[in-house]
């Protein structure tokens, strides 16, 4: 009797689907375009189509240098990473506690870097950090003379702690801000010190947002290129300059898609398994999305 | 404190004293002249008084920032006190910090910890106090069934209802044996029947662990349900306090009149004379007994009766002898269930009150004109 009735509603909830597949065709055909072609090339690449080999895969480990720079880079991330949690964790805390308008202020101060040409900022450092700058003065003034964080790997973490705050501080940000402070207080009323309340309440709902902080941090470290191109030294170079070598100077494309492959495994396994400490599936998100960014 | 009425014993007491006389783990708290000021126009705390006994359930009723919270967070330390001391058991704890004041805090938005299970919420202050795990488990078991919770140990906070999660609240706050319980408005974020529900389970669990409960609430429902004697806040002050029946029968304030159940109020403009007052062309008999003393100092007073205690006559001439009377006009009614409301127009001022009378009688209609009329021993006089 009432057929024609129930059936309009279900022809219309029919058509919706559809028309939101459209909706988001332009951004598969953009992804697929610019993300997944050239990563399916370098895939095709690194086992040169012809002989179809994996040689360039098992000279990665034997020729010496690629896992020697691997390990560097991992290194230098992790020091990166570490560096930018100390000082992002009480920062982030302090921007929860603020009013709105100093804030802003912390805000603004913390993505001016980011805000800034890649060259111009870099530059910037080799004028503070090289021989006779304001750093290696302010050392020597205070009797320890010698220190030079310019051409070598330390100058390198400077600047791209700098740099990759934003994406420690940015996620540690909204979870700290989220975290209900009455929550420290009931720990206090039930027997915690300060202290306690932190470690036991606190530390442990901020820690999803430690995760994310130093996933996004860790994985952007591992693909810089221009700051140890300028800051560095070519003896201690990373994997990317190791990558702009083979592809630019040596025109080993099939050398280059191998490393590239295994930079990328190596990077989604790291994901994999520290989603599994409360790093959320969104971190990821953002990782994808700002890790073209984060190549500077 | 400016009450007039006798203090009475808390009225637990002597029920607590027969069903478990060993078990007597309250504590007496005393505020003297407990004053908090955030820097506002006026302190948020002024100047409070009041000693609750051990063992005793003692609420704070008031408005809206009448300064309860706050009076409470002093309490529990997590305010700290602009003058005045407060002690417990004769201990000045007044600069001692939160965590070392061995009291329990049940909070409104229940402040479970997400990260923990129902388990290890209700085992933290047990762990901060550094008891053997075997002697946790036992007594999480045992705090888990008074609450009848038992079974849910290993839920996240997020799995259980709102008034599952006051109850593990409720247990974390009375496992480690606190010298007393303070409650914020725990009840106030749940809904009507589950609230009558836990009022009865926190009834009680205060029978049961006999400590001494300090309950915060703005619903004077709840306050006169539970308390053994109720502290009324009117703008940081105590404005009363007593038992429920006191304050519901004997209010020495209008404020106190009208937020505890409903009254005719009747401002008088001379003030009582000897055992008369009057009130528009009316004279009426007063009962010394019924004049709160907070009257006789206060520059203006009222007569407040309770709509219980208003009778409806058709004329003047069938008012009883010796009641008080006024002519009134009905203006209204509402059906209530077990009895009717009539709202009238009392005097030529035409004031707005309210009498009750049964579902059955139909004597007068919306429009009529009335004669409401009390006997002078069920009338109040209170400072306006
Ligand atoms: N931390 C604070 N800083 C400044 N003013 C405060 C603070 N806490 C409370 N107040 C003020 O003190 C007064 C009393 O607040 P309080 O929270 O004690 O009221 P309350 O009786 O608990 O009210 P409610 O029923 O709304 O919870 C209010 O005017 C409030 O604005
Ligand atoms: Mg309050």
């Amino acid at each position: 009797m009432t057929t024609d009735l129930l059936d309009l509603p279900r022809r219309s909830e029919r058509r919706r689907p559809d028309a939101n597949w459209l909706l988001v065709l332009p951004a598969i055909v953009l992804v697929t375009a610019v993300l997944l072609v050239p990563l399916g090339q370098s895939l095709v690449r690194s086992v040169d189509p012809p002989s179809w080999t994996l040689e360039h895969y098992l000279s990665l480990f034997t020729d010496g240098v690629t896992l020697k720079v691997l390990g560097r880079t991992a290194v230098t991330a992790a020091i990166v990473t570490v560096c930018a949690f100390l000082i992002g964790y009480p920062y982030a805390y302090l921007m929860t506690r603020v009013g709105p308008r100093a804030r802003s202020l912390l805000l603004v101060v913390v993505l001016v870097p980011f805000w800034t040409s890649v060259m111009a900022r870099n530059f910037a450092w080799i004028v503070i950090l090289q021989r006779g700058g304001p750093v290696n003065s302010f050392f020597e003034f205070l009797g320890i003379p010698g220190v030079v964080p310019y051409g070598n790997v330390s100058g390198v973490t400077i600047a791209m702690t700098q740099v990759l705050l934003p994406f420690m501080i940015l996620p540690l940000f909204s979870t700290l801000g989220s975290i209900d402070r009455r929550l420290l207080l009931a720990a206090r009323g039930l027997g915690s010190s300060p202290l306690a309340a932190f470690w036991k309440v606190f530390w442990p709902l901020s820690r999803g947002g430690v995760v994310a902080g130093m996933m996004l941090v860790f994985t952007l470290s591992l693909g810089f290129y221009v700051t140890p191109a300028l800051l560095g030294s070519p003896q201690e170079s990373l994997i990317a300059q190791l990558l702009g070598q083979r592809t630019t100077q040596l025109l080993d494309f099939a050398g280059a898609g191998a490393l590239g492959i295994l930079v990328l495994v190596t990077t989604l396994l790291l994901v994999a398994w520290a989603n599994r400490f409360g790093g959320t599936v969104s971190a990821i998100g953002v990782v994808a999305t700002t890790g073209s960014k984060g190549r500077s | 404190m400016t009450d007039t009425t006798a203090r009475t014993a808390p009225a637990g007491t002597p029920e607590s004293e027969a069903g478990q006389p060993a078990e007597r783990r309250g504590t007496q708290i005393r505020l003297s002249a407990v004053t908090k000021d955030f820097g506002l126009a006026a302190p948020a705390v002024d100047e409070v008084s009041l000693t609750i006994e051990p063992g005793e359930f003692m609420t704070l009723l008031g408005p809206s920032g009448s300064g309860k919270t706050t009076t409470l967070n002093l309490i529990a330390g997590f305010e700290t006190l602009t003058s005045g001391t407060i002690e417990i058991d004769g201990h000045d704890i007044g600069r001692l910090p939160p965590h070392k004041r061995e009291l329990g805090m049940l909070f409104q938005n229940y402040a479970l910890f997400p990260h923990l299970t129902v388990a290890q919420n209700v085992a933290y202050p047990l762990r901060e106090r550094r008891v053997p795990k075997a002697e946790i488990a036992a007594r999480v078991a045992e705090v888990l069934e008074l609450v009848q919770l038992t079974g849910r140990d290993h839920n996240h906070p997020t799995q259980l209802s709102g008034g599952q999660q006051q109850r593990v609240a409720l247990a974390r706050a009375i496992v480690f044996h606190p010298k007393a319980l303070l409650l914020d408005e725990p009840l106030s974020a749940l809904d009507r029947n589950l609230r009558g529900a836990l009022q009865s389970e926190i009834r009680r669990i205060h029978r049961e662990v006999g400590s001494t409960f300090v309950f915060v609430t703005h619903d004077q429902e709840e306050a006169m349900n539970l308390s053994d004697r109720i502290a009324l806040f009117n703008q940081g002050r105590i404005e009363q306090l007593g038992s429920p029946e006191q304050l519901y029968d004997a209010p020495d304030t209008l404020f106190a009149a009208r937020f505890l159940g409903d009254s005719n109020v009747f401002e008088l403009e001379g003030g009582v004379t000897g055992d008369t007052t009057r009130w528009e062309d009316r004279a009426w008999r007063v009962d010394a007994a019924t004049v709160s003393r907070r009257s006789g100092v206060a520059e203006r007073a009222a007569v407040v009766v309770r709509p219980e205690n208003l009778g409806l006559v058709a004329d003047e001439k069938d008012v009883p002898s010796g009641a008080n009377w006024v002519r009134a006009r009905v203006r209204d009614q509402e059906f209530m269930g077990s009895y009717r409301t009539l709202q009238l127009a009392l005097g030529g001022q035409e004031r707005p009150g309210r009498a009750r009378v049964s579902t059955s009688d139909a004597s007068f209609a919306v429009g009529d004109p009335v004669v409401a009329w009390w006997r002078p021993e069920r009338q109040r006089i209170v400072a306006a």
